[in-house]
């Protein structure tokens, strides 16, 4: 270590300066120019009338537009009520999973493990083009299957009606989102610390009390860091509203990242494509900021 | 030994077990579906009285998969994966070597930086970079979705993790012999990063595998779509010829789900390592 040579010269300090920039180099070349740039830039743009014909600066515009789009306040709604039912829903499940599998024996362990990361392999776009057809009213497996049980009559229409699109939609996020918060909570459940655990049986701690006071304090990071990966990937749907519904019937399930797009897609309007870039941006900064001071208020507790 | 530990009721037990393995068959059966479906008939997929199982298996559905320029489609998001996973790998093991390692000025800066920037949305920045590969002459180019993959911090991130439990009496021993930094980088960290780096390569090969919607905004010429953008193209132009669709959807996850089946140690690596000192 450097301390260890408290003669060390400038000039071989100096080097090291240099050495450790070249070896950053690409990976900073790379940082600047496709993250921090285009960072900027979502920034400057979002004040601008920015399209295809247009480039001129209109200060809070986009952001005082936004704010009376029914549309865009409709994809917040749909976007809040997604990340509000998925993260709970993910977390509470991943851990009842991770708590089942945890002690199984290594093989079965592994098999489950791999069964919930599935979806999240086969790819999006795959995974919804299946449940698409599914879904589907006249082809679907759900309508028929329902209809041969004699739970419904008539075949419904399950990405067409605004009463179910949303809840579908829903649910294939959750098949999605689970596989990583599973592998965390068993690696997580892996590292507490047995002998606690034991001391709390030998004293004659019921099931949940060993849970409560030992597993979920020492999980908490864990916690933590699944729901604000969690909360960020719900607050980010897209591909299953593109695939699945493009935001309708009606708008009724277009997202924040939806609306982005069709803004850019359809309409070229990139500055204001952006500014909801930037108040998502900032909803999900606010989000995960709470999260970790939720979580450290509890740990205090 | 641990079993004894836990003094549930067997009941709960078995019940515990039985709703897991219900659960486990309802998150295969998708890709039970996709494949099952893409060996089916357009007859039988439009019965009303659908089959668990192809009753009379067809190659039809692929036939017609491989007359759109499917194989293209497969290479061009294998050359895409694996370019992006080299220059990720590549890249971030240097940067998080000298981040864990070295002392130079504005290090802490940079780590924060990179930190910072990887709890944004990645979403946000796709608009702006699409704008950006237009002025770089890169739009519709596998180029346009490769360099912004490689540029997530998240490698660096990652990198730094693994760097931290390198030892540094070894690179000052390699150091007094005389060693270059280059020679040191590649005989004595190289090799004690490996099974970061293996973690990283899994996990950037399948990111940008599956990264729809960065494909999506760069891609649109039908020879460089990638072979989600394919399948999406599929559902998109042909949308009831759901044995097709699921044809195209067999060929692009069974690939992917082999690379993790058989380096999937190393991915779960990867998943904790973020989380556990992140």
């Amino acid at each position: 270590m450097s301390q260890s040579r408290p003669l060390q010269s400038r000039v071989l300090r100096r080097r090291e300066t240099v050495t450790s920039y070249l070896f950053l180099l690409p990976s900073l070349l790379l940082f600047i120019t496709f993250v921090l740039a285009p960072m900027c830039l979502a920034l400057v743009t979002s004040f601008f009338n920015h399209t295809m014909q247009s480039f001129e600066f209109v200060g809070f515009a986009n952001y005082r537009e936004l704010f009376t789009d029914p549309i865009f306040l409709r994809s917040l709604r749909n976007t809040a009520v997604i990340v509000v039912v998925a993260v709970p829903t993910v977390t509470a499940f991943s851990l009842w999973v991770a708590s089942a599998i945890y002690q199984m024996h290594p093989v079965s362990r592994s098999f489950f493990r791999i069964v919930f990361y599935l979806p999240v392999v086969t790819g999006t776009v795959a995974v919804t083009v299946v449940w698409k057809w599914i879904f589907n009213q006249y082809y679907g497996l759900l309508n028929s299957s329902l209809k041969s049980v004699g739970a419904i009559d008539q075949n419904i229409s399950w990405l067409g009606d605004a009463r179910y699109a949303l809840a579908c939609i829903i649910l294939i996020l959750f098949t999605t989102s689970i596989g990583q918060p599973i592998v965390l909570y068993v690696a997580g459940l892996g590292n507490v610390d047995r002998s606690l655990i034991e001391a709390a049986e030998v004293d004659g701690a019921t099931r949940s009390q060993v849970f409560w006071k030992i597993k979920w304090p020492s999980l908490l990071p864990t916690t933590i860091y699944i729901l604000v990966i969690t909360t960020i990937n719900s607050f980010q749907c897209f591909a299953l509203i593109q695939l699945l519904t493009s935001g309708g019937p009606n708008y009724s399930t277009s997202t924040v990242m939806y609306y982005i797009y069709y803004q850019v897609f359809k309409l070229y309007r990139y500055g204001y494509a952006n500014a909801m870039g930037v108040i998502l941006a900032i909803i999900i900064a606010l989000f995960s900021a709470l999260q970790f001071k939720l979580a450290r208020s509890a740990d205090a507790a | 030994m641990r079993k004894s530990l836990d003094k549930a009721h067997p009941g709960y037990r078995l019940l515990c077990l039985l709703l897991l393995v219900l659960l486990a068959i309802f998150f295969i059966f998708p890709l039970f579906w996709i494949i099952s479906g893409s060996f089916k008939s357009a007859i039988e997929i439009n019965s009303t009285q659908p089959t668990l199982l192809p009753k009379a298996f067809t190659t039809l559905n692929y036939e017609k998969l491989f007359a759109q320029p499917a194989w293209l489609w497969l290479l061009n998001t294998v050359i895409m994966a694996v370019a992006a996973m080299l220059i990720t790998c590549i890249s971030a093991s240097m940067a998080g070597y000298v981040l864990a390692k070295k002392h130079f000025f504005g290090r802490k800066l940079l780590f924060s930086l990179f930190v910072a920037a990887m709890a944004l949305p990645k979403q946000v920045i796709l608009i702006p970079l699409l704008r950006e590969m237009a002025f770089f002459k890169l739009h519709d180019n596998l180029w346009a979705i490769i360099l912004p993959t490689a540029a997530w911090p998240f490698g660096v991130f990652l990198m730094k993790q693994f760097s931290e439990g390198i030892p540094g009496e070894m690179i000052e021993a390699a150091r007094i012999d005389g060693a270059s930094e280059f020679k040191i980088f590649s005989t004595i960290v190289l090799p004690i990063l490996k099974p970061g780096i293996g973690a990283l390569a899994i996990f950037t090969f399948i990111a940008s595998w599956n990264d729809y919607f960065l494909q999506l905004i760069m891609i649109n010429s039908t020879k460089k779509l990638t072979i989600s953008l394919g399948i999406a193209k599929l559902q998109a132009e042909q949308s009831t010829d759901f044995g097709l669709i699921m044809a195209g959807a067999a060929l692009a996850a069974l690939p992917i789900i082999t690379v993790f089946l058989l380096f999937q140690k190393y991915f779960t690596q990867g998943v904790t390592v973020g989380a556990v000192k992140g």
